[in-house]
């Protein structure tokens, strides 16, 4: 038989991670990424990575962090695979370390730890304040090896369009689009990894970079995939607002002793150093005692919304918190926290050693996705799912530095798993559906390129941003949801009459942006439907009229299936793994 | 009070073979507003200064906060990230153009390939045994890790290429960021196993003997690393490795 042909799609963590297992076990795969992989959106992450190494004499534990994470995740979370990601953890760190990770260090030599938000251990290994950066770089040099051994094949400006499905539904191959020469091409293979990140895109301004637009998950939702736990986005409580997006100011900020604080007095004018300690209104400190400013991040965004919404007391009168570090010392700063800082610096033009950073939440992180089994499938055969774009690890709030985990655990699962599925996969049918795939797909590009209308596409993304961000993120109302339901119909709608002004077939950026456009606006009513759908409050989905956790009708994933029908997608819920850690209450305000 | 307005110069291109040209574009001034968002801006209203209707400008981007490495350009003729290029820190007209020394894909998008493969070529990389569970890494005392981590920083966005005087055709010089992630890995107490094979990658045609001492590189670097000491290191390491391969004969 010949070797099997293993495809992974995304070359973040979760992509890199799978490719070197597979490569390590003999196999080769082709590489696809939109961006050059060393370029993808896991080198904005920059806290650290969680494994309860126990480093600090503190009795942490792989359960103690499975404990956090369940409970952070306000028990939405399947607990079998979290359960093997936290034992993982320790030994994914060694592995970092052996690449070459430059890790922060103990005067003796060995790895440092700090603490993150939803935990009382120090249980986060970091890198400066760029350790997203630093491990996809020791990923991608890996592979980079592998790739000079010919093991592995990079497609690098190659956007994935969808999957070919042969006439039983099982996966046989990608069709891509070349961004340089807008060459729509096949590509067969006999397993299909997709790690294709977050879907910060469709809220407009995040704190994802611009490829995060969920365009390759919404392409097999609409193929038959099902998406899960949709309406789960985590909305981070510290971001500098910008014009073109939101930057991530480090929950590791935070872990190094950063506090937040508003004037007591509403529209304080006077400037932070004329503020005496008295008349500083240290909320989350105040509010949660045990957890102080390092409660989760659902939590502390909440937090800072009523501060700002419903006390008025956001720096002067703006919708903005002090983050504040400048009681610590310049070396220490500099040492644990210098990438972010440097941001701040170079976007802001205060230096944050002096003067308290003004902050605000932005839309961070995709804890729902595709659905896969704890073996990381989807529901059609061959297609596996690692990283942010499936939906296993965090339930319904992720804590701070286990994203980086998640990934690498994910990525290394599906790996082995795939390359497994593909050497006992019986050969396909005539050309497994790859003609009929590829015609659907040119017929696409051809009506998109013809197309005459007035609609901007960047516009109608503009609109679709503003509608998301104002209605299904922090504070959720049925009302509001149902508007921006609406406004994703009408998006659609117009969509059918969008223009691109660029009609050439060479680097057309406009083109390629157009077809996630479309694939974005599908998605973004599994988010909308989905939240509608669920009349409780959990981790990240908050509503005022339903503000309880109702675990009888919602302890529940949420599994959105395409129909192209008008209404929208279908939904059914499937029950949680709850077999380890029976659900309790979850309050950060006392002990938990 | 009228709206104020920022000025745009950008240099279009619509293939390798196309003849360039210049068009002005006047941007509604926005607070904050960096080089990225006013490209974002033309993609939503593509229009000229002069009211012509015309094309969104094709660019690399993704992170937009400096450590992706995608958005390097020349922004009023210096090569820099343009997300973090300012508006209000910038002279008037902004004149935007692509990177000069890469191949030109269309408009500011260059390819920086050359990069990855000079990567390749050193064997940039820590050869691990394997990913399975073989326990934890080499220690390394904070004074290590404080010297490498500015090196590790790099983000590949070629700069320090672009303003090298040595780095054309005519010399195939490697360029300073291939020779700190030398350095990088010839310190790391596993990577060091290449150490060789890495100084004589550097030693031939286009190695670390075409650096001309210019300095332009650690000036133009977004990330602050120490590139002239990593060349000035690796080129001692160098020599010593020709001495010992003559002498080895």
């Amino acid at each position: 038989m010949a070797a099997p042909r293993i495809i992974v799609v995304g070359g973040g963590l979760a992509g890199l991670a799978a490719v070197i297992k597979i490569a390590e076990a003999g196999g080769t795969v082709d590489l696809f990424s939109i961006v050059p992989v060393k370029r993808s959106h896991s080198v904005c992450a920059q806290g650290g990575i969680n494994a309860a190494k126990n480093l600090k004499g503190e009795g942490d534990t792989t359960d103690k962090h499975f404990d956090d994470t369940i409970y952070g995740g306000d028990f939405l979370a399947n607990q079998t695979p979290v359960k093997a990601m936290c034992e993982a953890a320790p030994a994914i760190i060694d592995l970092l370390d052996r690449m070459g990770v430059p890790f922060n260090r103990t005067p003796e030599g060995l790895l440092d730890f700090r603490r993150f938000g939803g935990t009382l251990y120090n249980r986060t290994a970091f890198a400066g304040a760029t350790t997203g950066q630093q491990l996809l770089y020791a990923l991608d040099e890996q592979v980079r090896r592998y790739e000079s051994d010919g093991k592995v094949k990079k497609y690098e400006g190659w956007e994935f369009l969808s999957a070919v499905l042969d006439s039983k539904g099982v996966a046989r191959g990608i069709t891509a689009l070349n961004l340089r020469t807008m060459e729509l091409r096949l590509f067969p293979a006999d397993a299909i990894i997709l790690a294709t990140g977050g879907i910060g895109a469709i809220f407009g301004k995040s704190t994802n970079s611009v490829v995060c637009t969920g365009s390759a998950q919404s392409a097999i939702f609409q193929q038959g995939a099902f998406y899960a736990n949709g309406e789960f986005v985590q909305v981070h409580p510290t971001a500098i607002p910008g014009e073109d997006k939101l930057r991530l100011m480090s929950e590791s900020a935070r872990g190094e002793g950063g506090r937040v604080w508003v004037p007591r007095i509403a529209g304080d004018k006077r400037s932070f150093k004329q503020i005496p300690e008295p008349e500083r209104f240290y909320f989350l400190e105040e509010w949660f005692p045990k957890y102080g400013n390092l409660v989760p991040r659902d939590v502390a965004t909440r937090a800072i919304h009523k501060v700002v919404y419903e006390d008025g007391l956001g720096i002067d009168g703006q919708p903005m918190v002090y983050l504040d570090l400048t009681h610590i010392d310049r070396e220490t700063l500099n040492r644990k926290l210098e990438g972010i800082l440097e941001i701040y610096e170079k976007f802001v033009g205060d230096d944050p050693r002096e003067v308290p950073m003004k902050i605000f939440p932005g839309m961070h992180y995709t804890m729902g996705g595709l659905w896969v089994d704890f073996d990381q499938m989807t529901n059609i055969p061959g297609i596996f799912a690692a990283g942010e774009c499936e939906y296993q690890y965090h339930g319904a709030n992720r804590l701070g530095a286990n994203s980086l985990v998640s990934c690498i655990f994910g990525g290394f699962r599906s790996g082995p798993n795939a390359l497994a599925y593909a050497k006992s996969l019986p050969a396909a049918e005539g050309d497994g559906g790859a003609s009929a795939e590829l015609a659907r797909q040119s017929e696409i590009n051809k009506k998109l390129l013809k197309n005459e209308g007035t609609e901007n596409p960047f516009k109608l993304w503009r609109e679709l941003g503003d509608s998301m961000t104002k209605h299904a993120t922090v504070i959720r109302y049925n009302k509001g949801l149902k508007q921006a339901d609406e406004k994703i119909v009408e998006l659609l709608d117009r969509y059918k009459k969008v223009n691109l002004a660029d009609r050439s077939q060479w680097a057309n950026t406009s083109f390629a942006f157009a077809r996630q456009l479309y694939n974005m606006l599908e998605l973004s009513r599994t988010v909308v439907q989905g939240a509608l759908l669920r009349d409780e409050s959990r981790g990240a989905h908050y509503k005022p009229d339903f503000p309880d956790r109702n675990d009888e009708k919602f302890l529940k994933t949420t599994k959105a299936s395409f129909t192209g029908a008008p209404d929208g997608p279908r939904f059914e819920y499937e029950e949680v793994d709850t077999q380890f850690i029976k659900p309790r209450p979850r309050s950060y305000a006392a002990t938990k | 009070m009228a709206n104020r307005t920022v000025a745009f110069e950008i240099k279009r291109q619509a293939n390798p073979d196309a003849p360039s040209f210049w068009e002005n574009f006047e941007l509604e001034w926005r607070p904050g507003m960096n080089v990225v968002s006013a490209m974002m801006e033309i993609a939503a209203n593509p229009v000229t200064a002069d009211g012509r209707a015309t094309t969104p400008i094709t660019y690399d981007s993704n992170c937009l906060e400096e450590i992706c490495g995608s958005c390097a350009m020349r922004i009023n003729g210096k090569a820099r990230m343009a997300c973090s290029a300012l508006v209000d820190n910038l002279e008037q007209p902004i004149r935007v153009e692509p990177l000069s020394k890469f191949p030109l894909v269309r408009d500011l998008q260059v390819d920086r390939s050359v990069l990855f493969e000079n990567l390749m070529a050193v064997k940039a990389w820590v050869p691990v045994d394997g990913t399975y569970d073989l326990g934890s890494g080499p220690r390394v005392y904070p004074q290590e890790q404080e010297a490498n981590y500015p090196l590790s920083n790099c983000i590949s966005c070629c700069c320090c290429m672009e303003v090298c005087p040595q780095f054309n055709d005519v010399t195939g010089f490697v360029g300073a960021a291939t020779i700190a992630q030398v350095k990088l890995f010839n310190n790391h107490p596993t990577g060091k196993v290449f150490k060789e094979d890495r100084l004589r990658a550097l030693a031939g045609d286009g190695g670390i003997q075409e650096c001309g001492f210019a300095q332009n590189c650690v000036e133009a670097c977004p990330k602050g690393i120490p590139l002239t000491d990593a060349i000035s290191d690796v080129s001692r390491d160098v020599l010593v490795q020709k001495a010992k391969d003559f002498l080895r004969g």
